[in-house]
C-alpha cells in the first residue's frame, strides 16, 4: 500500500476527496466473519474482514471466484447474516435488508411484468411518494442512463445492458446511502461492458453515490474506483487496500495510458502471488 | 458432421399440418378397422354409429343436458380447489414452515386413488351433486397445492432480493412481487389442473348418479352400446381440448410480458 502511495504521478486533478472526508464514513465493517456449517462440516467463506468506505467514495472489492466477496456484499446488503463481527451503516447496525442499501445484481432482476417506468417507481409507491414528484425522479435517471424512449417498455424488449441500465438507475433513484454491485456487468459482451464502465463513471462523477463494487475484472476495478480491496481466497481475508490515485474525469482511454496498466499490474500481482 | 434434429424448429404451417393428419391417421385407422368386419361392432364401432348416436342424443336433449351437467361439477370442484389450493400453495411455496406442515401430507394424500374415496364420499357427504364436486375436488386438490407451491418457489431469489433493497417487507414481497412473477406458470398448472378433473369425472359420476357425460358412459358400458360409450369418451376429449386453448389463449393474452414469451 506505502508502495502506491509514494509514487508520484503528473496527473493534475486527483481523487483528493479519499483523504478529506476520512471522519465521513457510510459503511463500516468490522471483524466480519462468516461460516458456512453443514453435515460434513463448516467451510469459513470470509474472515477478519475490516472495510471502510466513505462518503461519495467509489470502492471496489476484488479476488479470485470463491473468495467470499459476493458473500460479503450480500452481507453488508443485509440479504445474508454474518457469523461474527458487525456492519454498521452510519450508525446503524445491520441485521437485515432495506432500501438505504440499494443493489444491482449480476442477474437481471428488472421485474419484467412492469414497464421500465414502473420498475424505476417500485420503491417510490412502497413509500407512497407524490405522484408528480415520482415522475419527476423517473423521467431525471431516466435521463441520466440515456434510456428517455423506454419509459413505457417491458424489460423483455430491452438488451442485456439496458436491462442493468435501468436496474441501476431504480437503486439509485431510491437516494440509498450507499450502492451495493455485484458483478452487474459480468454477463454482458465486452463492448457493451466498457460502455457501461465508462457510463458507471460518468453517474459517480455527476451524481456522488457512494459505491461498493464487486468484480473479478480487475481493469474494470482500476478504472472505476478511488480505491479497491483485493480478497484471498478460501476463507476471504482482506489482503490489501489499494488507493487508485488516477485522474478525477476519466474515459476509456486512461486504460492505454502507463500510470493505468501499472495499477492494473500490481492489483493483479496482489491475486496472483498473494503477496508482492 | 452432425445434422442438428433435436428441438429443431419447424414453421407453424407444418406444426398444425401435422396435427391434422394424426388426427386423420386414426379416424382411418378406426375406419378401416371397424369397416373391415375383422373387429365386430360390439367392440368397436363404426364411426357413422358414432355420429348417428351424436344426432340422435342431440336430437332428444340428452347431449346437451348430459354435457351442461358434467361441465357444472367439474367447474365447480375445479374453482373450490383454486380458491382454497391457490392461497395454501403460495404460502407452502414461500414459508419453510408452511411446506413442513403442508407438503409431506399433501405428498402422502395424493397417491390416494381418487375412486376408492367414492363410497367414502356418499357417506360423507350424501349422493346428491356435493357429491361429484368433492371427488373433483379431491381430485385435483393436493396435485395443484404442490404445483402451485413450486410455482411459487420457481421465483427467481435474485428477483425477491432485489425487492428487499428496495424496501419491500413480507408482505408487499409476496403480494407485489412474488404473486405477479410467478402469474404466467400459474396459469399453466391451473390449465393441467383442469386437465385433471375432466379425467375424474367418470368416477365423479360413479357416485349416484342419473345424468352427466361420465354416467352416460358407465351406462353405457351396461347395454353393451360402444357407440355411446365412444361418443362419450370422445366428447370429454374434445371439451378438455377446448378448455386446455382457452386457458393456453388466455396465458398468451395476459402474459405477454413473459420473458421468452410463449
Amino acid at each position: 500500500m506505502g508502495l502506491l502511495k509514494r509514487k508520484k504521478t503528473d496527473f493534475s486533478v486527483r481523487e483528493e476527496h479519499i483523504e478529506a472526508n476520512l471522519a465521513n464514513s457510510i459503511v463500516y465493517v468490522r471483524n466480519l466473519q462468516k461460516v458456512y456449517s453443514s453435515a460434513k462440516g463448516s467451510v469459513t467463506a470470509v474472515k477478519d474482514i475490516n472495510i471502510n468506505v466513505l462518503e461519495n467514495e467509489f470502492v471496489s472489492i476484488v479476488g479470485p471466484s470463491g473468495c467470499g466477496k459476493s458473500t460479503l456484499l450480500r452481507m453488508i446488503a443485509g440479504l445474508e447474516t454474518a457469523t461474527d463481527g458487525q456492519i454498521v451503516i452510519r450508525d446503524r447496525n445491520i441485521i437485515g435488508p432495506g432500501a438505504d442499501r440499494g443493489m444491482v445484481f449480476q442477474s437481471y432482476t428488472l421485474f419484467p411484468w412492469m414497464t421500465v417506468g414502473n420498475n424505476i417507481k417500485f420503491g417510490f409507491k412502497l413509500r407512497k411518494m407524490p405522484k408528480e414528484q415520482q415522475e419527476e425522479i423517473v423521467n431525471r435517471y431516466l435521463k441520466i442512463i440515456k434510456l428517455e424512449k423506454f419509459k413505457n417498455s417491458f424489460p423483455r424488449e430491452l438488451s442485456g445492458g439496458m436491462k442493468q441500465r435501468v436496474a441501476i438507475a431504480r437503486a439509485l433513484a431510491d437516494s440509498p446511502e450507499v450502492l451495493l454491485m455485484d458483478e452487474p456487468f459480468s454477463a454482458l459482451d465486452p463492448k457493451t461492458r466498457e460502455d457501461m464502465q465508462l457510463l458507471m463513471r460518468q453517474i459517480w462523477q455527476e451524481e456522488k453515490p457512494t459505491v461498493i463494487f464487486v468484480t473479478h475484472d480487475i481493469e474494470e476495478a482500476v478504472f472505476l474506483s478511488g480505491k479497491i480491496y483485493v480478497l484471498t481466497s478460501r476463507p476471504g481475508i482482506v489482503k490489501e487496500e489499494i488507493p487508485i490515485l488516477l485522474p478525477y474525469n476519466r474515459d476509456l482511454s486512461l486504460k492505454d495510458t502507463e500510470e493505468f496498466v501499472k495499477l492494473r499490474k500490481q492489483v493483479n500481482a496482489f491475486i496472483e502471488h498473494g503477496e508482492i | 458432421m452432425i445434422k442438428i434434429k433435436i428441438r429443431k424448429e419447424i414453421s407453424k404451417r407444418k406444426y398444425i399440418l401435422f396435427a391434422v393428419l394424426s388426427f386423420l391417421a386414426l379416424l382411418v385407422a378406426w375406419l378401416l378397422a371397424s369397416g373391415s368386419g375383422a373387429i365386430k361392432e360390439i367392440f368397436l364401432p363404426r364411426p357413422g354409429s358414432v355420429v348417428t348416436y351424436y344426432l340422435e342424443s342431440i336430437k332428444d336433449g340428452s347431449l346437451w343436458i348430459n354435457a351442461k351437467i358434467s361441465i357444472y361439477r367439474i367447474t365447480l370442484g375445479f374453482v373450490y380447489a383454486v380458491i382454497l389450493g391457490i392461497p395454501i400453495g403460495i404460502m407452502v411455496g414461500t414459508f419453510k414452515k408452511w411446506e413442513a406442515v403442508i407438503r409431506p401430507l399433501c405428498e402422502f394424500i395424493r397417491y390416494m386413488p381418487v375412486p376408492a374415496f367414492v363410497p367414502l364420499i356418499m357417506v360423507w357427504v350424501g349422493i346428491d351433486e356435493s357429491a361429484k364436486i368433492t371427488v373433483i375436488f379431491i381430485g385435483t386438490f393436493f396435485q395443484l397445492v404442490l404445483m402451485v407451491a413450486d410455482d411459487a418457489r420457481s421465483v427467481p431469489d435474485d428477483l425477491i432480493s432485489a425487492g428487499y433493497t428496495l424496501g419491500s417487507g413480507t408482505g408487499n414481497t409476496i403480494f407485489k412481487i412474488i404473486i405477479p412473477a410467478m402469474m404466467p406458470r400459474l396459469m399453466e398448472t391451473l390449465r393441467m389442473m383442469i386437465g385433471w378433473a375432466w379425467t375424474y369425472l367418470v368416477s365423479a359420476e360413479l357416485v349416484a348418479a342419473n345424468t352427466g357425460l361420465g354416467y352416460t358412459i358407465l351406462k353405457s358400458q351396461r347395454f353393451l352400446k360402444t357407440d355411446a360409450i365412444f361418443g362419450g369418451i370422445l366428447l370429454i376429449g374434445l371439451l378438455g381440448l377446448i378448455t386446455d386453448r382457452i386457458f393456453a389463449f388466455l396465458n398468451k393474452k395476459l402474459f405477454s410480458w413473459a420473458e421468452g414469451g410463449r
